[in-house]
């Protein structure tokens, strides 16, 4: 582990430097062992956050209340300590750099972390295919990336960025906090440009579900609707 | 509220024993016929191990598990995989 750095009050993310680490796609995660003194093993995914530089990657960690791996990642772990970690993993929930069709990305709180692996490859690939992402937070203080979302959605040709509040909105939002609504990605899809796009929807496995039936609700087809699901609430 | 993940979960403990990628290899369900693709199971675990149910009429389709003296392997649930014989994805 090479770096970590708060993102949150709960999510980190952290640098892993990785020998002979090959590159990824947008999108995959890696599976890290964590194994105890007495032999106990526990192994979750985690999503890469971004492209690779060089051998070092990142992972952006969401502290889960009781969560043995997810709390030692960001609370105890240090920079210098050495983590097991297999991958890249995954090539069904990518993002294909070179297909033009415009993206949708949904992401319910930590979701967002496979989607801006996606929008960060499009910025460092300079691409200009249609990105429009649709992150639901509880607050505005949960705002992962928040800021440099915030910087790339105002530059020319950036993606365009919207954040839902499920409790407590800025003063400024004119949308009443709640949870994921149909006409919240109505207006998303409205923001593609006309055109087929490509659905990508990350998060909790019932906030997943809920998004992919309103995206079907709103004529979206099944096959271009790719879904990863974290599990829990 | 509902636990589970889904088939990407699976990648990481079938990429120990399969050599092409799994996630989105084709899977049809021996109980009702559908066939989806792998990452799109429903996926219960970790413990005591993964298993993945069919999205259409949640009967398993696939387990996995790891003990100490190796990897449980059970495609019990499934008629077939079909792994497409896809260009390589170029890793950037």
């Amino acid at each position: 582990m090479t770096g970590s750095r708060a993102e949150t009050a709960t999510a980190h993310t952290l640098s892993l430097r990785v020998d002979e680490w090959s590159g990824h796609l947008p999108g995959q995660h890696v599976d890290v062992r964590l194994t105890a003194p007495d032999g106990y093993q526990a192994v979750r995914s985690y999503s890469l956050a971004a492209p690779a530089d060089d051998c070092v990657i990142e992972i952006t960690v969401q502290r889960l209340p009781g969560g043995e791996v997810s709390a030692f990642l960001t609370d105890i772990a240090m920079i210098g300590d050495e983590l097991e970690v297999r991958g890249p993993l995954g090539n069904w929930f990518v993002w294909d750099q070179d297909d033009p069709s415009p993206v949708l990305l949904v992401a319910g709180g930590s979701g967002v972390v496979p989607l801006m692996s996606m929008i960060r490859a499009r910025d460092e690939a300079d691409i200009q295919t249609p990105f429009h992402l649709i992150h639901s937070v509880r607050t505005p203080q949960d705002r992962i990336y928040g800021d440099e979302l915030t910087r790339l959605a105002a530059q020319a040709g950036g993606p365009s960025v919207t954040w839902l509040y499920t409790r407590t909105a800025p003063p400024t939002e004119t949308r009443p906090p709640g949870r994921l609504r149909q006409n919240d990605l109505d207006d998303g899809s409205s923001r593609t440009s006309g055109a087929t796009p490509t659905c990508f929807i990350c998060g909790p496995t019932g906030f997943v579900e809920e998004a992919a039936n309103h995206l079907l609700a709103a004529g979206h087809h099944a096959d271009r609707i790719r879904t990863e699901r974290f599990g829990g609430r | 509220m509902s636990e589970h993940r889904d088939g990407n979960a699976l990648a990481g403990p079938l990429a120990d024993i399969f050599t092409a990628e799994a996630t989105t290899a084709q899977v049809r369900c021996r109980a009702c016929g559908l066939s989806t693709t792998l990452a799109q199971l429903v996926v219960y675990g970790p413990e005591p191990g993964l298993v993945g149910r069919c999205p259409g009429c949640t009967e398993y389709v696939i387990r996995v598990a790891t003990t100490p003296s190796g990897t449980w392997l059970d495609l019990g649930g499934a008629t077939s995989f079909h792994f497409t014989s896809t260009v390589d994805v170029p890793i950037r």
